[in-house]
């Protein structure tokens, strides 16, 4: 037997009439791609470790490089085919878990563009957002079912809320699997927008405690960086019980990446594993979960919204039900698409359900209960674009999560090799030399752009349906019709076929 | 090809309102030429009236209006409404032979009160019709309520308004509200249930517009118990002033402002207390914004209030005279009536224009002109 039975998954072109040898490729890879070798000066490739992160394509100057999948193929065969069998090669090889990074890349079935919005024609106006107002704030947090006013005045005050001025938030992503670099650009842009971020299981970095009105404090199953001035440096809390790239299990940051900044900010000796349980010891039913979430509520003073995060699993109505009534202002549901710097490939790509089916089970099982809106409904897990996001409002959702788009925008490539800690744009590392290519002002620039470029779409999509105000969207199915659905997936989403 | 109520139907309309505030009851003949002179507004698909003041001889009574496709489902629900009801009083609506009203439905009418055993803490007698009307309407194939109110009648029916006000012989009867309307469905075979207005207890509301909330009001309102068995948007806004007038306890101001609220950037602008209250109300009652163009009358024993969208998509002028106040959707259906007003205006979006009664007696326009 070969050393490897395995190819590279990549082929790096390096066209010689172009390559002046300046070295910038062999510079910008972590990865150790590129070699420069001075017995024939120029540079070579080792391809076996190329990830198609595009770093050195981008900053090659004189575009000299392409990047393409390895076009040996494996005898055709539609069951057996080419990932399978380098999956069986890897591990035949190392013996152990196969890991990966990102969202599952899997062709799962996409329901949003299986969605078509509507608009208004002759007998009710569209509206223009350029000549009259459009609005998207969004509250998020418990609304009890009345108001009650006595002679102009408020007499009870609401529950407390998260105002956002888009329906958008950045979802949960912690240092120590992302850069210090990131989550300042993540907090910085959060905060530019009037939008949330999430600080994910890793805590609060006492650099960014100044975004602290902006942001959502995680509580996970391994409680990193916990404590009372953390519980209370955010606008609301959330509890993490799972993620939709690895429902039912916990998390894994290696030692190496626990650094000074990471271990003083997760609260655990430098070097150390991190290691999130799968489910919190002291939640092991719903009823323990409610004695959380009042424990939060009793170390914040009941000022802030707690919010319940889980992945979206086959009884997700139920359980959904079951955080409202333990008290959750706010449940979050994360979709089988959801992001993940590192998870196990199996769970990624096989356990949970889709975000759309979820959602729209959830949103029709509280309204059925009557108890919808004592919590709001965000949703996560594989938001693409701005009509993504107006698709999960109609169906049901208060606000949505965006990660991997977010990531995207600072420059992410999907290559899905977060978890090797060699991200060469400088998110999901912590080799200094790395952090330092992602500038946090750029990214929260380029982050706000982005809100701003989708906050414009959403008015127009809105105002195309005769609709000015969010909260006219928000579960008004009528607005949605489906193309080629099965009757059962119809009934689940609540919606009708084109045409009916 | 479904019916009305089966299916969603968009359209497009005239109304017209008038109160007197002084409680003063007068013929149903005014408010049908204001909405004649705005026929074109209307395809014959839809016309009808709501009228206060028109029982003083039942004013304890709950009328009931119901309009039956057949003897064998009056019989049905007649059965029915006297195991839930005491009748005191109940015959056939007087109507009229009008040449281009066909097909109209059997009408009837009954004067009725709760039989006590049905009533309790829990369930008041409004309540207690409340649930019956709409047990009746989305259960009882061929019976349908076209109002339950005291003391009030909605008179609808598919054809042109002033030939349905003929049909129901409208000048006969005297109200010191009478409120109208006009319809421009885009696509329905015309059925009798589907006209305006469309009444809930003593609620009634005619209504010209879209509402592009439907599908969030209508959600919002089934999580309280209210089944939207029409699929109109007339039954969705009258369900929302149901809820928070009656269930709530809202004014019917702040209720106009639930619908139809201040724009975030103006209640930055309100002093904090203000601020507060408007930021609960529509944080909570965000799902019953009505979103798109319309424009409304609703109708009470108290008085009306007539409210257009946030940003003005459909037409409405007021204007008032003496102690008449009117709503229309044209000022030339004001003027056809009333020549010269005392203040004519339009009203700006989201700003409603009330008109409560002064008094609580009401009397006779004969009586009042001898006096």
């Amino acid at each position: 037997m070969p050393i490897s039975m395995q190819l590279p998954d990549y082929l790096v072109d390096r066209d010689p009439n172009r390559c002046i040898t300046c070295k910038v490729c062999v510079n910008q890879c972590a990865n150790d791609v590129h070699h420069w070798d001075k017995d024939v000066d120029s540079v070579i490739a080792e391809e076996e470790k190329c990830v198609n992160c595009h770093r050195c394509v981008i900053y090659c100057p004189t575009h000299a490089l392409k990047i393409r999948r390895n076009p040996t193929e494996y005898k055709e065969n539609h069951y057996w085919n080419s990932s399978t069998i380098r999956g069986i090669d890897r591990q035949a090889e190392g013996g152990g878990v196969l890991l990966t990074g990102m969202g599952t890349d899997k062709p799962i079935p996409i329901y949003w563009d299986r969605l078509f919005l509507n608009a208004s024609q002759v007998t009710n106006p569209s509206i223009d957002p350029l000549r009259e107002p459009m609005e998207i704030r969004t509250y998020l947090g418990s609304k009890p079912d009345n108001v009650i006013i006595k002679d102009g005045k408020l007499i009870k005050e609401l529950p407390p809320q998260l105002v956002l001025d888009a329906p958008i938030m950045f979802g949960a992503l912690s240092f120590g699997a992302i850069s210090l670099s990131a989550v300042k650009s993540l907090a910085k842009a959060a905060t530019d927008c009037g939008v949330m971020w999430n600080t994910g299981e890793g805590g609060l970095h006492r650099d960014v405690y100044e975004y602290g009105k902006n942001c959502i404090v995680q509580v996970a199953s391994g409680r990193f960086g916990v404590d009372a001035e953390y519980l209370n440096a955010g606008s609301a809390i959330e509890i993490k019980i799972g993620q939709g790239a690895k429902p039912g299990i916990g998390g894994h940051l290696p030692g190496e990446k626990v650094g000074e900044e990471v271990s003083k900010t997760r609260m655990i000796p430098v070097g150390s594993d991190a290691i999130s349980p799968a489910p919190h010891h002291d939640i092991y039913s719903i009823e323990d979960l409610r004695q959380l979430i009042y424990a939060l509520k009793e170390a914040t003073r009941y000022t802030k919204p707690v919010s319940v995060k889980v992945s979206a699993v086959h009884n997700v109505a139920a359980i959904a039900s079951g955080i409202v009534r333990a008290g959750a202002d706010i449940v979050a549901i994360d979709g089988v698409r959801g992001g993940t710097g590192a998870a196990p490939l199996r769970t990624r790509d096989s356990v949970g359900i889709p975000a759309e089916l979820a959602l729209a089970a959830v949103d029709s099982r509280l309204r059925q209960e009557g108890i919808r809106n004592q919590a709001s409904l965000v949703i996560a897990g594989g938001i693409r674009n701005s009509s993504d996001i107006v698709k999960a409002i109609a169906l049901g959702a208060d606000a949505c999560y965006i990660g991997t788009a977010a990531l995207i925008t600072m420059g992410c490539r999907m290559c899905q090799t977060c978890y090797t800690g060699k991200c060469n744009w400088g998110i999901c590392t912590q080799d200094p030399k790395l952090v330092k290519r992602l500038n946090p002002e750029i990214g929260a620039q380029r982050l706000t752009n982005l809100i701003h470029a989708w906050s414009h779409e959403i008015k127009e999509l809105l105002g195309g349906m005769g609709i000015n105000a969010l909260e006219s969207l928000r579960g008004n199915r009528l607005m949605l019709r489906g193309v080629g659905l099965s009757e059962t997936e119809y009934r689940i989403l609540g919606i009708l076929p084109a045409g009916e | 090809m479904l019916r009305e109520g089966e299916i969603r139907i968009p359209s497009g309309c005239a109304i017209s309102g008038i109160v007197n505030k002084q409680g003063v009851r007068f013929s149903g003949r005014d408010v049908i030429k204001s909405i004649a002179l705005m026929h074109d507004r209307s395809n014959g698909l839809g016309g009808g009236f709501a009228a206060y003041g028109i029982y003083p001889e039942y004013a304890e009574h709950y009328a009931f209006h119901m309009y039956y496709d057949d003897i064998t489902i009056k019989d049905y629900t007649e059965e029915f409404l006297s195991s839930r009801f005491n009748i005191a009083e109940s015959h056939e609506i007087p109507t009229k032979k009008v040449a281009s009203i066909k097909n109209s439905p059997i009408v009837w009418r009954y004067f009725v009160k709760p039989k006590s055993e049905f009533i309790d803490e829990d369930c008041g007698c409004d309540e207690f019709v409340m649930k019956i009307v709409m047990m009746i309407n989305a259960k009882f194939d061929g019976a349908f309520v076209a109002s339950s109110g005291k003391n009030m009648g909605a008179f609808k029916g598919v054809g042109y308004p002033e030939e349905i006000g003929e049909f129901f012989r409208l000048d006969e009867y005297k109200g010191y509200i009478w409120t109208s309307h006009g319809r421009f469905p885009t696509n329905t075979p015309g059925w009798w249930g589907g006209a305006h207005p469309f009444t809930l207890l003593d609620w009634s509301i005619v209504h010209n517009g879209e509402i592009s909330s439907y599908g969030a009001n209508k959600r919002y309102l089934e999580m309280f118990g209210y089944q939207l068995s029409l699929q109109t948007d007339t039954e969705a806004i009258t369900y929302a002033f149901d809820l928070l007038v009656r269930k709530h306890g809202l004014d019917i101001e702040t209720a106009c402002s639930v619908l139809a609220p201040p724009f975030w950037r103006n209640m930055e602008r309100m002093e904090p207390a203000k601020k507060e209250m408007y930021t609960a109300l529509r944080a909570v009652y965000g799902n019953l914004l009505l979103n798109g163009p319309f424009s409304i009358i609703l109708g009470t024993s108290k008085g009306i209030v007539a409210l257009n969208d946030r940003i003005k998509l459909r037409p409405l002028v007021a204007a008032t005279k003496g102690d008449n106040l009117y709503v229309s959707s044209e000022e030339s259906a004001i003027r056809e009536i009333c020549p010269s007003p005392d203040n004519v205006w339009t009203p700006k979006g989201g700003e409603p224009v009330i008109g409560m009664l002064e008094k609580e007696e009401t009397r006779d326009a004969y009586q009042y002109a001898t006096a």
